[in-house]
């Protein structure tokens, strides 16, 4: 079965051609907003990282700009510094070149200010557009995709109809030769044995096991107590009887398929098929880890409504209630809340979903695309 | 007609209501393609549960294919499955 996509020089697979101006710092953000809004076509992503990075946290900041910016999704990027920060333009675009991926830098101290570097920006940004017009889309094998799954802003619906539908669609794309991961590791404690008896050899399994119980423990650290008090009287009265049930509703997204690797936030995977990404739950941090790990679409399915999109890749959203999805229509690709009315099923639901993947990985815009939403955050626990 | 309860997994035991469903409604959920026709011994509130057989005491509660808890006392088919007749098996450090 296949898409219609791009296929880069270093070999990746993009379902969109995008030129980003990143900023590698939070000091230099604006001025890549101001660059990125005068140069229509290209996006341009957020943040407040950069800098006061050390060990793991500086590790982890790392590998998801490395991620973001060098993406298939990403034809060419520019990045531009303030220029006495950790990570600056020098330090990402040496691990981009190591990918392969085409490189524009600019720094404020070097430009000499705000006005100059705008103006110079400019330049560079218009010049990487034009290179990046010239790649077309061709056929490309849907084994080649990657899928992200996102849950957030959950109802009692979740469980029954919008994550199972979604993990319907990653089972069919698994079966097809094709990738998905999943994440938000404290909405996975109560179904560790659940999920490493999935795992595809004792190493795998360990993981999940050691990766779930690692979250119960940060949470207990913090003097959070998650379980103890699962479920709570709302989800009680809501029909939930206990931990095991609310977590496989939320796991349920993950399909139903041998889960063959755990990747850190921002991973990338080395192995096909279901891969689980130790990650935060909030969910624009987890689409955005999910994307540096190497998503180039994202499912992401809510009950009581979200907006959120991305800058770099689609972002399909699934309701799992037709109340939520009639009042928010614009913000919605899939309703979900079908089955609920008796007009669908989870099969039915999930297939619509997959069909869905296959048509915006081949150019179809998604809600978010069209209302220009761009949310963007990568998951730092900052030491300094 | 329209299902009004959903069944995730052919392996499940219980079904979701989709709406709240009375003791005299006609309850019909689709088990592994097939529709079949449940009783309601009780009312059933959206969102809960109610067994497609009966479950004796100490088996498991089989929802999303998996074990989701264990039956404190026997549950008959078409009554409804929560706290009162389920026990989570996570934490029961007491029971080992």
């Amino acid at each position: 079965m296949k898409f219609s996509g791009f296929r880069r020089d270093n070999g990746t697979i993009g379902v969109r051609n995008h030129v980003l101006v990143f900023p590698t710092v939070v000091c230099s953000s604006e001025v890549a907003r101001m660059i990125s809004s005068q140069v229509p076509g290209t996006v341009h992503a957020i943040h407040g990282c950069g800098c006061g990075h050390v060990g793991e946290d500086k590790e982890q900041v790392l590998r998801t700009m490395v991620g973001i910016t060098g993406h298939a999704n990403v034809a060419a990027v520019l990045l531009v510094g303030n220029g006495c920060e950790l990570i600056s333009p020098e330090v990402l675009g040496k691990e981009l070149a190591k990918i392969g991926q085409r490189v524009e830098t600019i720094s404020l101290q070097d430009v000499g200010g705000t006005t100059k570097c705008v103006a110079e920006g400019k330049k560079l940004a218009r010049k990487l557009l034009a290179e990046a017009s010239r790649l077309e889309r061709e056929p490309i094998d849907v084994s080649e995709l990657v899928l992200g799954l996102e849950c957030g802003g959950s109802d009692a619906f979740s469980g029954l109809t919008a994550n199972p539908s979604a993990g319907m669609a990653s089972d069919l794309l698994i079966a097809e030769g094709g990738t998905a991961m999943f994440s938000e590791t404290t909405e996975m404690l109560g179904t560790e044995e659940i999920l490493a008896r999935r795992g595809a050899d004792a190493e795998v399994s360990e993981r999940i096991y050691e990766a779930i119980t690692a979250a119960e423990e940060t949470a207990k650290s913090m003097g959070a107590d998650i379980r103890g008090s699962q479920p709570s009287p709302g989800n009680i009265e809501g029909g939930l009887t206990t931990i095991e049930e609310k977590s496989l509703g939320c796991i349920r997204k993950g399909g139903s398929t041998t889960i063959t690797e755990v990747v850190k936030y921002g991973q990338k995977p080395t192995k096909k098929g279901l891969v689980i990404m130790d990650g935060t739950a909030y969910d624009v941090m987890s689409n955005i880890g999910l994307l540096a790990a190497g998503a180039q679409i994202i499912v992401f399915t809510t009950g009581r409504g979200t907006p959120v999109g991305s800058p770099i890749a689609p972002v399909i959203k699934v309701s799992t209630n037709s109340t939520t999805y009639e009042k928010m229509k614009d913000n919605f690709d899939v309703n979900a809340g079908v089955i609920v009315a008796g007009e669908g099923t989870i099969q039915s639901v999930g297939r619509h979903i997959f069909d869905e993947i296959t048509e915006v990985a081949s150019g179809k815009l998604t809600r978010a695309e069209i209302l220009g939403h761009c949310e963007f955050d990568i998951h730092s626990v900052p030491v300094l | 007609m329209k299902e009004n309860a959903i069944v995730i997994d052919f392996k499940d035991n219980v079904a979701t209501a989709l709406h709240p469903l009375g003791k005299k409604d006609p309850v019909r959920v689709e088990v592994d393609g097939e529709t079949i026709e449940i009783l309601l011994t009780q009312d059933i509130p959206v969102g809960h549960k109610f067994a497609l057989q009966t479950i004796p005491q100490g088996q498991a509660v089989i929802k999303y294919g998996e074990a989701i808890g264990l039956t404190i006392q026997p549950i008959l088919r078409g009554e409804h499955v929560h706290v009162h007749n389920v026990e989570s098996r996570k934490g029961r450090g007491d029971r080992q």
